[in-house]
């Protein structure tokens, strides 16, 4: 079954970290990329620009509106994905918990729906 | 032809976007089209007193400012491997992203490596670059960013205005507009914002957001007369020089015309809007000999020709109903049942509660207060426009006329409740105590 890992950060965390810790928080996620990619689960993964970057687009009455920003202004913010093809989803949450941001924020685990 | 800084300084300014659009074209990247154009500002200041100043400055600021922007790459190219490397970081994956190399998306060798470019005399023509400078004002008035963002871009590279400078006009402190703007470049950088002419389908929506912007920045010198004045003129001329340009860049656009038009119109009654006393003073009452003559024949030539091009828009309409104010020669003279005309086209154009209250008075003027607050009345009872001044001064002064007195305090106090504005409080407020004081 296919999950997304969604990877929520706050960028206070990463700012406060050293170079050394940085680099080794990079270290560990080429890692666990590697890791799921050799077991054959990594399906897609990707880190996201901050949402300094992000632009909304809505559309009413058939004008589209464009603003600054993401979706919802929150303290933690989205900063990357993965989506796995786990047996289980036991499997995906162990696999959830060894992303290092697990351990400032959190990562929110949702099973793809099927089109 | 000897130099002196105040001339090169306005050089400078006029020549940003030419410079800047060329070296976006080029290069891609703001910061490095503005660092290098920084660098050529510094050679000109040091070498046009002693050589002159060159037939050309734009192009001999261009052909400098590309040179100078390729010197750059080349250090940045040199630097950067080693700093990569010292921080002991891989070159991809998460913690990668960016803030390493200032110029985030220059390949580090140039297209043409080592091709200095020449003095180009063909700069003297403006077509394609016309196009590059265009491309910028989109670039800068892009919807993904914010309002803020976007007029700050704008009177920087377009406008060539110095970050103080912006930072006065507004209000702001000088590091508060300095963090918009690199947040504004970082956006550009990361969201991918690209440098190039909007899509045909979404051509006029585009063009509406830059008048937008040019609008919001005469509005702001425009409507804080009082304390200082002198910088908030600058902001309407700078407007009105903004707008110039996008009509030489795109002068067969009707709505560009009519916002031309629009500032004009109004920027020829800024000295009349103000007394000696630093009070604001309605148009009604406004001493019309010094209504800039010269500006009002511009502005009233510059309505005719977008109605001749058309299709009608929001400018347009706005600056028709200031070219009929302007050629009056006194409130009574003025084609007010024309003016109520306009109005109704723009609230069918342009709905919104200030036109309709806009659209009130011209009523009031054209058929009787009476008419006019039963229209206000009606704004009133909907909820529209809550927490503005704007509409119970206008019921005042209606009520007023209507000798009506006693409604008539009411909502001047309304009014001073909720206006912010100094000089409009200050002129409510004598309009107030005037009836309070007549018996």
């Amino acid at each position: 079954m296919k999950y997304m890992l969604l990877i929520y950060t706050n960028h206070d965390n990463w700012a406060a970290l050293s170079e050394a810790d940085a680099g080794e928080m990079s270290a560990a996620y080429g890692a666990f990329s590697q890791a799921i990619i050799d077991s054959g689960e990594f399906v897609a993964g990707d880190p996201l620009e901050g949402p300094d970057a992000a632009t909304t687009v809505r559309v009413r009455n058939g004008t589209r509106s464009t603003t600054d920003g993401p979706f919802v202004e929150t303290k933690e913010h989205l900063a990357g994905y993965y989506i796995v093809d786990c047996a289980t989803l036991d499997r995906a949450l162990d696999l959830a918990a060894e992303l290092p941001d697990a351990k400032f924020a959190g990562v929110e685990v949702r099973p793809l729906g099927e089109m | 032809m000897p130099v002196s800084g105040g001339i090169a300084e306005d050089l400078f300014r006029t020549e940003s976007a030419r410079v800047l659009g060329a070296l976006m074209r080029r290069f891609g990247n703001l910061d490095l089209a503005e660092d290098g154009f920084q660098d050529a500002c510094v050679s000109a200041i040091e070498t046009w007193p002693e050589q002159g100043v060159p037939l050309n400055p734009g192009a001999w600021l261009t052909t400098v400012a590309g040179n100078a922007a390729l010197d750059r790459i080349r250090r940045e190219a040199k630097r950067l491997p080693k700093e990569v490397e010292a921080a002991g970081l891989p070159a991809t994956g998460f913690g990668a992203g960016t803030g390493f190399g200032r110029y985030a998306g220059v390949p580090s060798e140039p297209a043409s490596p080592g091709a200095d470019m020449e003095y180009d005399l063909s700069l003297l023509d403006d077509g394609p670059l016309a196009d590059d400078q265009l491309r910028l004002v989109f670039l800068c008035c892009h919807p993904a960013l914010s309002v803020e963002a976007q007029i700050a871009l704008t009177l920087r590279t377009v406008g060539g205005l110095t970050t103080p400078e912006i930072a006065r006009a507004f209000l702001v402190a000088e590091p508060t507009m300095a963090q918009r703007l690199v947040r504004a470049k970082r956006k550009i950088v990361l969201a991918g914002i690209p440098f190039r002419m909007p899509e045909r389908d979404q051509f006029a929506e585009r063009t509406a957001s830059v008048l937008h912007v040019v609008y919001l920045i005469f509005n702001e010198g425009y409507a804080a007369s009082g304390t200082d004045t002198v910088v908030r003129t600058d902001l309407c001329l700078e407007a009105v020089r903004l707008a110039s340009l996008l009509e030489r860049l795109l002068p067969e656009d009707a709505e560009v015309l009519g916002l031309k038009a629009l500032l004009t119109l109004h920027d020829a009654r800024r000295a009349s809007r103000v007394d000696s006393r630093g009070h604001l003073v309605p148009l009604v009452e406004q001493d019309r000999g010094q209504w800039n003559a010269h500006q009002v024949r511009v502005g009233v030539g510059l309505v005719e020709r977008a109605l001749a091009i058309g299709p009608i828009g929001p400018y347009q309409l706005q600056a028709a109903i200031a070219a009929l104010h302007a050629e009056a020669t006194s409130p009574g003279e003025t084609d007010w049942a024309q003016i109520v005309e306009l109005y109704r086209l723009l609230e069918h154009l342009a709905p919104g509660p200030l036109v309709s209250l806009n659209s009130a008075v011209a009523v009031a003027m054209a058929q009787g207060p009476g008419v006019g607050l039963a229209l206000l009345d009606e704004l009133a009872a909907a909820g529209e426009l809550p927490g503005h001044h704007r509409l119970p001064a206008a019921r005042a002064q209606l009520l007023e006329q209507l000798g009506r007195r006693e409604e008539a305090l009411a909502a001047y106090d309304d009014a001073l409740a909720l206006v912010g504005n100094v000089p409009e409080r200050t002129y409510l407020t004598e309009r107030r105590n005037r009836l309070a004081d007549s018996t």
